[in-house]
């Protein structure tokens, strides 16, 4: 039947979205077969933007790899981080101090939040609202100034080690996490009055760029875009790793599966970091914030998998290792790739504008696609 | 007290008095002219400023503040920049067309302005069909457009000129019913003879609940006509780049962007006339000590005040709304906007033969 829909006939139209174009947010190129104004095929062209991260990784010490994973999906650098230093833990069979661990996570839903919050206002602006998305950077902000103060860094942390993080948290952070907090519950309400009760708004969403559970599931799509269309995928209850299974929260579902769901799973997921964050804050148990490590790591031969849930789906990092002090092979499995797939799926039989919107939905990182 | 009037009477007296009747004509014409041209730069160049202000405001962010006191120059600079720019046309192109379209726009533009009552007695133009020709020539702007997107060459600007064609084609009818609505009131086309009636109360005080529905579709259908978010699908920027003046550079895209400023200030001239009074100032019924007050504030300060007024709403729709879909938009406003509006014009006329207005 696909194939019928999505043939090229005479007089159709074709457009190339991208590489250079105001609602990619990157180098995505998308070639659009229009009958008129309607969709009849999308396909997405990667490698604008491909730097061999993979690769590169080959040549790097288990020390020096996380940071590359920074640039991967930059917006939840930590958590890319993350998921490398959980891997090689894993294959080391570290024990990791429980304040590495409350910090992590900590650190891990800072990371959600503003990975969120920087959706939510680019979302807003594929729709063409300009204004949300200086609100959004407001509250981003303070969650960079934290992450500035105990990491040196705002958007690539490289804050994780194998065994722990690499420095103590700052004597201020608690302090200002608590006042982020304050200001989020103050400011919070905005986001609805400005943008998710806008009658416009939910037109545009609602019915839009429908992903059926199963569609989800057969296109491999995770994170907040599989849990629109009804399908438990939280790495972080699935698989529970570090504190989080000692903390409590909701995993977020909808099962309209249309564009207005994935939008307010976001929102919800927002309320829900806080919560987790909340329950940490007070109790970062004293001690080491880092595991003691050879100077330098050599992973025992074997394969090794660890999966987590950055902000956009699930990530896994696969290391094959031959016993030396670099990695014979790193893949990773990066959650933008797979919802992209979905992409052609959703839209045909839309218009253009709702093609925006339904990619705005899938929170995609270009270079977390491209790696 | 301050009068534009009496200026204008000045020059044509003492023109007059050294001229020859022809050649004081002649003159009169060429300062007419000039005097438009200076208007249409001087709006460009504030609105501009304006809605950069708005949209700061909106944004929690400052906006234009180095060039001179608030960033007043902020756009003279940006217009050097524009002027000094190369002018391309691309090859594709179909360049007669394409170097056309923006004067089509901006002469289009230019001429609306000619009936506009700016102040007391102070009018280019104050011919008899008044608003009639507002309509009519507002109307052919859409052959600007449609000549741009089409020329191109660009498939963006094509789709964006004929999302725009549509739209303003569709949404013309109701701004026209609107403003009819407030005709069947004034019985005159003419725009001396609107704001005239209006000497005791605006129409949207006069007018009961048809006007305040009129008023209302008439803002929503000039925000339309002029291609503003949150109906600015000819020009959606993270749909179609720059819809149909994609393939503009320089000083040509500047000229849309300035017959856009310049358009804004139209309709709401054109609502602040029909709706707010014009020129005339705020009276309450028998409140003579503060009708004199009003009085002795000069008739161009309301009309630009007013006028201010309307702009910095359409501003507010722009940076506070999202934009809606193609079928979205017509469905407003073939679905909603037209019919009500007929209905309305239907209530104002029998409140008209019934005389149950001020």
């Amino acid at each position: 039947m696909f194939e019928e829909v999505g043939t090229t006939t005479e007089g159709d139209l074709i457009i190339n979205l991208g590489p250079q174009h105001p609602a990619t947010h990157g180098v995505l190129h998308l070639v659009i077969t229009l009958n008129g104004e309607i969709i009849k095929k999308v396909e997405p062209h990667l490698g604008y933007i491909h730097r061999s991260i993979e690769k590169m990784t080959e040549s790097l010490s288990y020390r020096q790899f996380i940071y590359v994973t920074s640039r991967m999906d930059y917006l939840s650098a930590h958590i890319n981080n993350h998921a490398c230093a959980l891997c090689v833990e894993k294959a080391l069979q570290l024990e990791v101090p429980q304040r590495a661990q409350y910090i992590r996570v900590i650190m891990d839903e800072l990371t959600r939040i503003a990975s969120h919050e920087l959706w939510w206002g680019a979302m807003a602006m594929d729709l063409g609202a300009f204004t949300p998305f200086f609100h959004a950077f407001r509250e981003r902000e303070k969650i960079n100034e934290i992450m500035e103060e105990t990491c040196g860094a705002r958007l690539t942390m490289n804050y994780m080690v194998p065994g722990g993080v690499m420095v103590d948290l700052h004597p201020d952070f608690q302090k200002k996490v608590k006042a982020f907090i304050q200001q989020y519950k103050a400011k919070i309400h905005e986001y609805d009055e400005l943008v998710t009760g806008n009658i416009i708004f939910q037109n545009r969403m609602k019915g839009i760029g429908y992903l059926s559970a199963q569609d989800a599931v057969s296109y491999g799509c995770t994170g907040p875009v599989a849990r629109g269309s009804g399908v438990a995928s939280d790495i972080r209850k699935i698989a529970p790793y570090d504190v989080y299974d000692k903390v409590e929260f909701d995993e977020v579902l909808q099962t309209e599966g249309d564009s207005f769901a994935r939008y307010m799973i976001r929102i919800q997921e927002m309320h829900q970091s806080i919560k987790i964050i909340e329950q940490l804050i007070d109790v970062i148990p004293d001690g080491n914030f880092q595991a003691k490590t050879k100077a330098v790591i050599k992973l025992p031969k074997g394969e090794f998998y660890q999966r987590v849930e950055t902000a956009r789906g699930e990530l896994g990092v696969y290391i094959v290792s031959e016993g030396a002090a670099q990695p014979y092979r790193i893949k990773y499995r990066s959650p933008g790739f797979s919802n992209l797939s979905a992409l052609d799926h959703m839209v045909r039989g839309h218009k253009i504008g709702d093609l925006i919107a339904a990619m705005g939905t899938l929170d995609l990182v270009i270079p977390d696609i491209d790696r | 007290m301050f009068s534009l009037e009496g200026i204008t009477n000045f020059i044509h007296e003492w023109l007059n008095s050294h001229l020859p009747a022809t050649f004081a004509l002649l003159v009169e014409f060429v300062l007419v002219g000039v005097a438009a041209i200076g208007l249409f730069a001087f709006l460009g160049l504030v609105l501009v400023w304006m809605e950069r202000k708005v949209a700061a405001v909106m944004q929690l962010r400052l906006g234009p503040n180095r060039l001179g006191p608030k960033g007043i120059f902020q756009t003279s600079a940006d217009t050097l920049k524009l002027i000094m720019k190369e002018a391309l046309t691309p090859d594709n192109a179909d360049k007669l067309l394409f170097n056309l379209a923006p004067f089509v726009v901006i002469i289009v533009a230019m001429l609306i302005l000619a009936p506009i009552s700016f102040a007391k007695n102070f009018q280019i133009w104050d011919i008899n069909i008044g608003v009639l020709y507002v309509t009519a020539i507002s109307s052919l702007s859409v052959i600007g457009v449609l000549m741009a997107g089409w020329s191109s060459g660009n498939k963006y600007s094509l789709l964006g000129a004929m999302l725009s064609g549509a739209q303003i084609v569709s949404y013309e009818l109701s701004a026209g019913l609107s403003i009819l609505t407030i005709i069947v009131l004034t019985g005159s086309l003419k725009i001396s003879d609107i704001v005239a009636s209006q000497e005791n109360g605006w129409w949207i005080f006069k007018g009961h609940i048809p006007a305040i529905i009129a008023f209302v579709i008439f803002i929503i259908a000039s925000t339309a006509e002029t291609n503003r978010a949150p109906f600015d699908l000819a020009e959606a920027e993270s749909e179609l780049t720059a819809g149909f003046h994609t393939e503009y550079g320089g000083m040509k895209f500047a000229l849309f962007f300035l017959a856009e400023y310049i358009n804004i200030f139209i309709v709401c001239a054109i609502g602040a006339t029909l709706f707010l009074g014009g020129w005339m100032p705020f009276h309450i019924g028998h409140w003579v000590a503060f009708n004199h007050i009003m009085d002795y504030i000069p008739s161009s300060f309301w009309f630009f005040g007013k006028t201010g007024f309307l702009i910095f709403l359409i501003m507010w729709f722009r940076w506070t709304f999202p934009r809606l879909r193609v079928d979205q938009l017509l469905n407003l406003e073939w679905k909603y906007l037209l019919p009500i509006s007929m209905f309305n014009l239907l209530l104002m006329s029998v409140m008209a033969i019934m005389g149950w207005y001020f």
